[in-house]
């Protein structure tokens, strides 16, 4: 155990809501790739989705050439907003507890139909208008997070590394910049 | 196609079942979160990443060794391997602007509708329309310069 007051300090400072739900989160998403990725082969990314669901109204050639993965990739979405839902239903309203969660005080917490669900403060406009940079650069950039954060970087392939170096040092400098300008949040 | 094996669906479900829940524990699906790692208030996304990364590397070296081919698909196991071209670093700086600017990536997002955040339809919002601008350019381009469009 680390008990120097110093290395606590420090802890505290840099992990404020601990690691353990950041560590068995991430250790979730993985398995998570991991399941479809044994039994199918397939390395999924979430933001193919975007395009692949937009060939079911846009006869556009680079959406067309999703036709035929954009069946399961909706499948693969619902199931992400279902597991979510069922983190909501379950861990989020307290009907399961595990130390491991750490509740954190991010955003608001309102009640719907005996659920505990969540609500962000980041304003609408940053979210927009960050959403569509994130729908451009994800399918120009060949990845996103999960793509060649996870599966990418899971595969040691230097694409994918060199993608995810530049989207967190450009998102880094973004955030921070933003911040600085007094937006918050 | 439809000569798919009965579990793939079902399978899948799972893994995005596995996949959401993941991302609601770890609370990536929470823009302030992501943005309070990028201000450097709270690094413990770190460990959502690696922890991500760590287990899917261990898998992607593993599979291939052990099973040979996939059982529901009969695919090869590959790892997943793109080629690197300029479009990665400018894609990848368009993307890091977004994901700094609103703390949601495409994943997370889906997620984040889930744990109930209705907010974030603004962001899939947004992120259908980038999607759409830039598949739409990138068509006629192609077409264009009438060469056949290969995959990345």
């Amino acid at each position: 155990m680390v008990t120097d007051p110093l290395t606590l300090q420090l802890a505290a400072d840099f992990f404020p809501n601990g690691i353990s739900r950041y560590a068995v989160g991430g250790l979730l998403v993985g398995l998570g790739a991991v399941v479809i990725y044994v039994g199918t082969g397939i390395a999924a990314g979430a933001s193919t989705f975007l395009e692949s669901t937009l060939s079911y109204v846009s006869g556009q050639s680079r959406f067309q050439r999703y036709v035929a993965s954009r069946d399961w990739r909706l499948v693969f979405t619902a199931g992400i907003v279902l597991g979510a839902a069922l983190f909501a239903a379950t861990v989020q309203s307290g009907l399961v507890t595990s130390s491991l969660y750490q509740p954190g005080t991010t955003g608001e917490l309102y009640e719907f139909a005996g659920f505990t669900l969540w609500l962000t403060d980041v304003q609408p406009w940053r979210l927009f208008f960050g959403g569509i940079l994130v729908g451009i650069g994800t399918r120009v950039g060949k990845g996103c997070t999960s793509g060649h954060g996870v599966c990418g970087v899971g595969s040691a392939s230097k694409t994918s590394i060199t993608g995810v170096i530049t989207f967190m040092i450009v998102a880094i400098v973004t955030a921070q910049l933003v911040a600085t300008l007094g937006v918050s949040p | 196609m439809s000569d798919r094996h009965p579990l793939f669906m079902p399978l899948v479900l799972i893994g995005g079942l596995i996949f959401g829940f993941g991302l609601g524990f770890s609370h990536m699906a929470r823009p302030e979160v992501v943005l309070n790692f990028l201000q450097f208030e709270d690094f413990g996304l770190v460990f959502v990443m690696f922890g991500a990364a760590i287990v899917t590397g261990v898998t992607f070296f593993l599979a291939p060794r052990l099973l040979g081919r996939a059982p529901l698909t009969g695919d090869q196991f590959e790892r997943r391997l793109k080629s690197f071209d300029r479009n990665v670093l400018i894609g990848g700086s368009i993307f890091g602007v977004g994901w700094g600017l609103s703390g949601i990536c495409p994943g997370a997002a889906y997620a984040s509708l889930g744990i109930g955040n209705v907010t974030i339809l603004w962001a899939l919002a947004g992120m259908f329309l980038g999607a759409y601008l830039q598949g739409r350019w990138r068509s006629q381009t192609a077409s264009a310069d009438s060469v056949t469009a290969g995959a990345d």
